[in-house]
């Protein structure tokens, strides 16, 4: 009642009571549960986590990750002291292990799966029912033909339920006089193979991660490697893995052969690798007879219980140590670990004695030099063999702790030193013989062997992602390619002819319809009406 | 041991791929130039198909018959465009002739460039950044002048041969790398394979890019109405489906890429998935693209978000190529630029 036309003088009329807000239904919370649920599957949502998921793998590649190297992780949250330590507790140097990447990717599979199963079950449905009635008034769909043709109308219907079927469509007739057509519901069955497969893909992973191991063994030349827990350098399994029934095969390592360019001068060619070829002794663990087998970088030896792979390779200087009477204490193919490109290697060589123990450590060089930027290889060929030694004496093992065999903890050792009172730098040529200061003995270069870096790995889900990665492949295929369409036909008399109308709806943008149409109808008329 | 002298006729054949290209990209300049309607002049953009159809088919429900083939009613409707825009200058048409058939001669070089290439190194030339960035450019001009011979795509020429000039230029300097051969981890015949299909479905994901920024900015310019070239290419919404049916095609390619490097990942370095560098931004380009498939399909989601989304895809495309490769430390990195 109350004129707000005129909002001069007229006396503010009392707000009425509690203007009662449109009363709306209470949800409670399985309303609210449902209503999450409705919005966590909308296509929407899924959009934002998609996008959020590329976001969240972006952190992985720019900042180093500790599962694929912990030592340039750990050097980078030393170098950056303040934001090192917070973006590890966020989770940036193990973002695919991290709870936000993994609650991204949860959340969508969940969302996959909430927006799947209820189009799965509109399409199994869809598959059973006709086609939809014919429409009153065809020339309202976006796509539309008319056509006048001779004939009885039963005739003229058949003609085009003929013509429809020879383009694979389903036809149903709802009344006398009309078609209604369906086809292309491969369309939206390659789209939820897409999205089912993808499914299978992330089980393909997790049983990959759970049921997978991997082993990493490094073999000098001439030794053999027993496929035997204590063997491996390195040992990380699966969570439900027993380690203890690995299959018992050998692996003998008779030649370790590696090419570089040395044509080539241009820098980041010059010292290239070229070609690894490790010839191996295989004995498989079925009793089956020994057979060589070469493994190469592109070519893994499949064992049965594991596969081969060859990743790494590098020298093994034989060096042999004697002590202050002459007695041999150490003489081992040593592997040294490779740093860089050109095959710069670090490692250790740890002598027990009985009066106190001798440690040296430092490089192997396969063509090495020392300048002002210390010792280092010029080439990763073995043309110039050189040991650079630093020397220790102590107790090595002063505890039960685990050693790296590569690297000397050298708390609690003291370092030699030459007479100047500088540390001793020993200097090794292939072949050479150093000997120590104070009668403490002397070191050998014996001889220089190659050694392959296997790692052996088994992953139980691999087939699993592989076949659900191409069935989602040829779903997403399907679901681009193919065309959902209806084609709906009325058949009615105009005097002596018969008037055939054809109406078509495409799904999205469909082109394509109007030429589908106009198919149609040539079949139908296959002379020239005019 | 590569044959310099054969790798040597290679780099000439791209520096004259490069000239040819230089005078393509000038044809298709003067092109869109002369084909800036004049003042005052109604314009009626190029007619796609997918435009006129449904205006076809909308007035044609008396359609009797006839051949059936929907270019039955093809004359009657460029008659109808004709009143509206004058014939186009001849100056125009015939530099668009200049650049089209410049662009095939550059097509011929830089796939004569290509095979020399492989030929001096006697393998798939698909192994460094300089022979990806070739043998894309070929592969972005082979596709541009072959679907230039199905419609009419002469204002599209200037934005893909210019960029290609550029990336070409790029290819024989900053990531130029003498012939050689491979490192042991790329002698597989998953190079074929992996790397051709990337590359392939880069060529059409850059094509596609292109269209998608012309689309957009063909959009603006609907609402200012001033008279420019652009007034004359098709409508925003035609370009943005010429842009969608190239991504279709590529990103099918792009999950191939996707899977075959993992089954080549398990082969070459024991497992299929590392989560290397550029693993991880192929992973993020294919999840970027499955956005944009998915913002199209998506009610609500404009096309013109959608379009958005595109874009940024071909820019992770850009980073995973010139910056993952060159500076991001992982198993990929056989750029051969040190």
């Amino acid at each position: 009642m109350t004129q707000v036309s005129t909002p001069s003088a007229a006396p503010v009329p009392p707000a009425p009571p509690a203007a009662a807000p449109p009363s709306q239904p209470r949800l409670g919370l399985l309303g609210w549960l449902r209503f999450s649920w409705r919005q966590l599957t909308s296509m929407r949502t899924a959009l934002v986590l998609l996008l959020l998921l590329a976001l969240g793998a972006v952190p992985g590649s720019t900042f180093p990750q500790r599962s694929l190297d912990a030592t340039r992780t750990a050097r980078w949250i030393e170098d950056h002291p303040t934001a090192g330590p917070w973006l590890d507790r966020l989770g940036f140097f193990e973002v695919y292990a991290s709870p936000w990447f993994s609650a991204i990717y949860l959340l969508l599979f969940i969302s996959l799966i909430g927006c799947v199963i209820p189009r799965t079950r509109i399409l199994l449905h869809q598959l059973r029912a006709t086609p939809p009635r014919t429409p009153k008034r065809l020339e309202r769909l976006p796509a539309h033909v008319a056509v006048e043709v001779d004939g009885e109308a039963e005739e003229v219907l058949e003609g085009a339920r003929k013509a429809l079927r020879a383009k694979r469509y389903r036809v149903h007739s709802h009344g006398p006089g009309t078609l209604s057509a369906e086809k292309g519901y491969a369309k939206e069955a390659g789209n939820l193979l897409f999205h089912l497969a993808l499914i299978g893909v992330i089980v393909g992973v997790a049983s990959g991660y759970l049921f997978g191991w991997r082993g990493d063994v490094i073999l000098p030349v001439g030794q053999t490697f027993a496929n035997t827990l204590i063997r491996y350098d390195t040992f990380s399994p699966g969570p439900w893995v027993d380690p203890s029934a690995l299959a018992p095969y050998t692996l003998r390592l008779d030649e370790m052969e590696a090419t570089f360019e040395s044509r080539i001068q241009s820098k980041g060619q010059f010292g290239a690798a070229r070609d690894f070829v490790a010839s191996t002794t295989f004995t498989p663990a079925d009793g089956s007879p020994s057979r060589a087998e070469e493994i190469t970088v592109n070519g893994p030896l499949e064992t049965g219980g594991g596969t081969v792979f060859l990743l790494g390779n590098g020298y093994a200087p034989k060096i042999t140590v004697r002590d202050g009477s002459g007695t041999v204490v150490y003489s081992e193919a040593t592997p040294f670990l490779t740093v860089d490109n050109l095959y710069k290697s670090t490692g250790a060589i740890k002598v027990q004695g009985p009066k106190g123990d001798l440690g040296f450590s430092g490089f192997f060089l396969p063509t090495g030099i020392i300048d002002d930027q210390g010792p280092r290889s010029v080439f990763p060929d073995a043309l110039d063999p050189a040991l650079a030694l630093t020397v220790f004496e102590g107790r090595i093992f002063t505890s039960s702790a685990p050693q790296s065999v590569y690297s000397l903890d050298t708390t609690g050792l003291t370092q030699l030193t030459s007479a100047g009172g500088d540390p001793l730098r020993i200097w090794l040529k292939l072949g050479q013989t150093y000997e120590l200061p104070g009668g403490r003995g002397s070191i050998t270069f014996d001889s220089l062997d190659r050694y392959a870096g296997f790692s052996i790995r088994a992953d139980p889900g691999k087939t699993l992602t592989l076949v659900s990665s191409l069935l989602s492949l040829a779903g997403l295929v399907a679901s681009l390619v193919i065309r959902r369409r209806r084609v709906f036909v009325r058949v009615t008399d105009t005097g002596p002819r018969r008037l055939v109308t054809v109406g078509g709806l495409g799904q999205g943008d469909d082109d394509g319809i109007t030429d589908e149409l106009a198919d149609v109808v040539a079949r139908l008329a296959p002379e020239p009406a005019s | 041991m590569p044959n310099t002298s054969l790798a040597g006729y290679a780099n000439l054949a791209v520096y004259s791929a490069m000239a040819v290209l230089t005078l393509a990209t000038l044809a298709y300049a003067v092109f869109l130039a002369r084909w800036v309607p004049a003042r005052g002049e109604t314009v009626a953009s190029v007619a796609p198909e997918s435009e006129l159809v449904p205006a076809y088919a909308g007035t044609s429900t008396a359609y009797t018959g006839g051949s059936g083939d929907a270019g039955a009613d093809q004359p009657a409707v460029a008659a109808a465009a004709e009143v509206t825009a004058p014939a186009e200058p001849l100056g125009a048409r015939k530099a668009a002739g200049i650049g089209l058939s410049l662009t095939w001669l550059a097509t011929l070089l830089l796939a004569v460039g290509v095979g020399l290439r492989g030929w001096s190194v006697q393998r798939w030339p698909l192994g460094n950044m300089h022979e990806f960035a070739t043998f894309g450019s070929l592969a972005v001009l082979a596709v541009f002048a072959f679907w230039a011979r199905r419609r009419d795509l002469r204002w599209l020429g200037i934005f893909v041969v210019a960029p290609v000039l550029l990336v070409l230029g790029l290819a024989i300097t900053v990531w130029y790398t003498e012939a050689a051969e491979l490192v042991p981890s790329l002698k597989s015949v998953w190079l074929v394979i992996h790397v051709t299909v990337a590359t392939i479905s880069v060529a059409l994901f850059g094509i596609g890019f292109a269209l998608a920024c012309l689309s957009l900015v063909r959009d603006r310019l609907a609402t200012s109405g001033r008279p420019a070239w652009m007034t004359r290419v098709p409508g925003g919404a035609a370009l943005e489906k010429l842009a969608y049916s190239l991504h279709i095609i590529a990103f099918p390619l792009w999950t191939f890429t996707l899977i075959a490097g993992a089954i080549w990942a398990r082969q070459a370095w024991g497992s299929y998935w590392n989560w290397d560098p550029k693993e991880v931004w192929t992973f993020v380009i294919w999840a970027v693209y499955a956005a944009y498939l998915h913002a199209r399909a998506t009610t609500g989601v404009s096309r013109r978000t959608a379009t958005w989304i595109a874009i940024a895809g071909f820019l992770c495309i850009v980073i995973n190529y010139a910056v993952v490769n060159v500076w991001f430390v992982g198993q990929h990195s056989y750029s051969g630029i040190s």
